[in-house]
């Protein structure tokens, strides 16, 4: 009772209809000592959004080729800078939800013939206002025979695309696809004016000011701004420092006040700062070690399940990535993701079951297994790992370094080699990721799973998934394409990697979303200065 | 002809033809360079056909000799060239002219040059001429050691330990210094101090042991001691009588410093974080972007033997004997 009454005092004085002195009035009243009462108000206050300030983060992406054509975005930089003046038909959130962005709503009643109401009322930053002209002219950017958009790939099962009045567009595909307003949220498919797709005006909380490639990004705040409770900061400044100590240098002397890519190996130290919070969200991204079926002997499923056994995964979060992850359980999907299939068992080592998959896979001699840091941070230490604990279960894998220029045109996804090591960035929706790597027609089916009776099903699965509109009936086909690909697959993938960040103790912060890095890098529009 | 002005012609021809050679040396060690732009671009994404088609549209399907000379040519009339990068993988084309990527970074990095030797000049001339003058003293002891220390320890090094001191425990000097083209002049002095205080350590030694030991050397010769004995004074026969004659050694090691001022600082560039000419070759090797590591090494060429040609005249003309012939 008491703490339901504090509760919505609280609630009040973050709304501003009480002071912080009525607070603490009633708190003294309903019976709280002084100091609880007063940290009670500050907590308070410092969860509600307040405006003002200058925010400058450092970014460890970066290059002189970038431009603000959300089109050629290819890095981390770029997709921070373009969520921070541009928006999009839908977004996902910071609880990992996908809601409607620029269309307010958006429906189909068959999957392959969807509707995006669009928001009424928003402006541009030329103070142009939004309308059904200007989506089609964003969406024929990226489509068609001459367009150079890195999203012309994922918008290809677009059919068609047209207005019904101001604020409405439909948009056909070519066979039904349920997790499609996923994809409009990819943050290469900005909608900007018609007739204006590079300059860098767009709808977002905040309007580019000068941008230098390779070296910063100056925005202010779009006093305009439809969205509410979001774009706190009067000015920003995304710089890019690649260099991962001067990027904890400036934060640590606050010359920036937060950044992303902390390097683990100093982590323990810049904890120690007591004006520094680190932040970390287990998201998507994974790391991976595809085998290719139709390579020799990755072809055999107990020689698959052999090595899948053999590898001890809490070794790896250990030592790979310092604690700063979670173990993988050879499936591409991750625990941020909405349909993960947590019934499986977690796959641990054991020594006992590797052997016996491996005596009757027949299969004797050295296993090879390449690797070149080109594929993650501290892959070659993984595999050398990896071969350790194979070793206990009696199985040989050679580890080979190769060189990282040509990394993944010579060795990944490429005959000659059997398995290496490789990662993914992930896709908020289960199907995406399955299109991306695991269905037969994907030309980055690393691990050439195609024809085994599994996979067969697994296609036939993924395509149904795709139809499905009822949710729990959904849930149970892409649980049991997981499962098939967790069995049969040629996947093993020990590790979800952790994005790790740091930020000053300036600023404050709802939820932090795990799409992606720097609070699903829309940070810039989510957080305050406390 | 004047012998000076003949010698100078001569050394200005035989700089050209170093240039030359170098240009050859520059165009054939980047076509030994392992890769390929597409690849490096592409990424996961490199197909066998856009890796060719890629090529294709470069031009790098055409015979290594032909691709010289266009360079060649080209470099000539100050066109140095379209930068690689900047295409995607989906085939934008959004790259710049080489000479536009180039200029705005050439002009930090000598605005970095220019404030590291403006320090360390005319420090280690200074300190050189008393470490002579008071040779084997407690004074010369230190000064050499502590110079030693200076440039015995990386530059990387001696950056961080300068951060750590000046940034980050005491914050007098900003550890960034990303500067733009609108920073305003003030502004860029104070930004880049750390940088050019690391540069300065690192090259004083060098400059400084040099200026001595040319005085020193000196010091033994007759006409020095016949100086002695016409009764001049200690700092009259050094600034005198013993620094005309050392310019020459001691030109030559400035001009060595102040060309690594401007093509060698790429460790400092990263560790300030600063925009300079250095970064900017070291990016375009890592994507295979030809055209701006070739330019790049060009400007490089150049300066080195701009500054020694400089350092040769200078030796030419402050020498006594030839200036004055009998």
């Amino acid at each position: 009772m008491k703490d339901k009454f504090i509760k919505a005092q609280q609630e009040k004085l973050t709304l501003g209809a009480i002071d912080r002195r009525q607070f603490m009035t009633s708190a003294i009243a309903a019976g709280i000592a002084i100091p609880t009462a007063l940290s009670l108000a500050s907590d308070a206050i410092a969860a509600t959004p307040k405006k003002g300030g200058k925010f400058r983060m450092g970014l460890g992406h970066g290059s002189t080729t970038d431009t603000l054509d959300s089109g050629t975005s290819e890095n981390h930089f770029t997709l921070v800078n373009g969520y921070t003046f541009g928006n999009h038909l839908t977004e996902i959130n910071n609880e990992g939800k996908l809601v409607g962005e620029l269309a307010e709503t958006f429906e189909s009643d068959d999957g392959k013939t969807w509707v995006f109401n669009l928001r009424k009322g928003v402006e541009f930053h030329n103070g142009k206002t939004m309308t059904s002209e200007d989506v089609l002219a964003s969406y024929e950017h990226h489509m068609g025979e001459k367009s150079t958009s890195a999203a012309k790939g994922s918008l290809s099962p677009v059919r068609s695309i047209k207005a019904d009045g101001k604020y409405k567009v439909i948009m056909e595909l070519d066979s039904p696809d349920t997790d499609f307003p996923y994809i409009v949220s990819d943050y290469h498919i900005s909608i900007r004016p018609a007739g204006d797709m590079t300059s860098g005006v767009g709808t977002g909380g905040y309007i580019v000011q000068s941008f230098e490639p390779g070296v910063k990004s100056v925005l202010k705040r779009n006093p305009n701004y439809w969205k509410e409770g979001a774009a706190h900061f009067d000015e920003v400044e995304l710089l890019s420092i690649v260099d991962p100590n001067a990027r904890q240098t400036a934060l640590i002397s606050g010359e920036i006040d937060a950044m992303d890519r902390v390097d683990l190996k100093t982590i323990n130290l810049m904890k120690r700062n007591p004006n520094i919070n680190i932040m970390q969200a287990t998201g998507t991204a994974h790391y991976t070690f595809p085998m290719r079926l139709n390579v020799d002997p990755f072809g055999d499923y107990d020689l698959r399940m052999a090595l899948k056994w053999a590898v001890n995964r809490q070794e790896l979060v250990d030592k790979i990535l310092l604690g700063y992850g979670a173990v993988g359980n050879d499936i591409p999907i991750g625990t941020a993701n909405y349909f993960h299939n947590s019934d499986l068992p977690q796959r641990e080592f054991d020594a006992d079951k590797a052997a016996f998959h491996y005596k009757k896979s027949g299969h004797s001699g050295k296993i090879q297994l390449s690797a070149a840091d080109a594929a993650f941070a501290g892959a070659v230490d993984a595999a050398q790992l990896m071969a350790n604990s194979a070793k206990k279960a009696g199985i040989d894998i050679e580890v080979i370094r190769e060189p990282n220029d040509g990394y993944w045109s010579n060795v990944w996804n490429n005959d000659a080699k059997g398995w290496c090591a490789c990662y993914w960035g992930g896709r908020p929706a289960e199907t995406m990721m399955f299109s991306a790597a695991y269905v037969a027609e994907s030309k980055w089916n690393d691990t050439m799973w195609k024809t085994t009776d599994s996979a067969v099903k697994f296609n036939q699965l993924v395509k149904d998934a795709r139809k499905e509109l009822d949710e729990s009936r959904k849930r149970d086909i892409l649980y049991e394409c997981q499962r098939l690909i967790y069995d049969d697959g040629g996947l093993l993938c020990p590790l979800f990697n952790s994005y790790v960040s740091a930020n000053s103790k300036k600023i404050a912060h709802g939820k932090i979303a795990a799409n992606w890095d720097s609070d699903g890098a829309k940070c810039v529009e989510r957080w305050w200065f406390a | 002809m004047h012998p000076v002005v003949k010698t100078v012609l001569e050394r200005l021809g035989l700089g050209l033809a170093t240039l030359f050679f170098v240009s050859i040396i520059i165009f054939s060690a980047i076509e030994m360079l392992p890769g390929d732009f597409g690849q490096a671009i592409l990424g996961q994404a490199a197909l066998p056909e856009t890796v060719a088609a890629f090529r294709q549209e470069l031009g790098l399907d055409k015979p290594a000799y032909i691709r010289y000379f266009d360079w060649a040519l080209g470099a000539i009339q100050g066109d140095l060239g379209t930068s690689f990068s900047g295409r995607n993988a989906s085939g934008a084309d959004r790259s710049a002219e080489v000479v536009d990527k180039i200029a705005p970074r050439l002009w930090n990095t000598l605005f970095l040059a220019s404030m590291a030797a403006l320090i360390a000049v005319p420090l280690s001339l200074i300190l050189g001429i008393l470490t002579a003058l008071y040779r084997n003293s407690f004074f010369d002891r230190s000064v050499n050691t502590a110079t030693l220390t200076t440039i015995s320890f990386p530059e990387f090094f001696v950056a961080y330990i300068l951060i750590l001191f000046f940034a980050s425990l005491n914050q007098i000097f900003p550890s960034l210094a990303n500067v733009d083209p609108d920073t305003n002049f003030g502004e860029r002095i104070y930004r880049t101090a750390l940088p050019a205080f690391t540069l300065t350590l690192v090259i004083v030694a060098h400059m400084m042991r040099m200026t001595r030991a040319a005085i020193i050397n000196l010091l033994a010769s007759p006409y020095i001691q016949m100086a002695k004995l016409s009764g001049a004074s200690q700092t009259e026969i050094i600034l005198k009588h013993a620094l005309p004659n050392a310019w020459a050694p001691i030109a030559t090691v400035i001009a060595f410093n102040l060309a690594y001022l401007v093509v060698g600082v790429v460790v400092v560039e990263v560790v300030f974080v600063y925009p300079g000419v250095g970064q900017l070759m070291v990016d375009a090797v890592r994507t295979r972007d030809i055209p701006v590591v070739q330019g790049c090494a060009l400007i490089f060429a150049v300066t080195y033997i701009l500054l020694n040609l400089i350092a040769d005249i200078i030796g030419i003309v402050t020498n006594p004997r030839l200036l004055h012939p009998k």
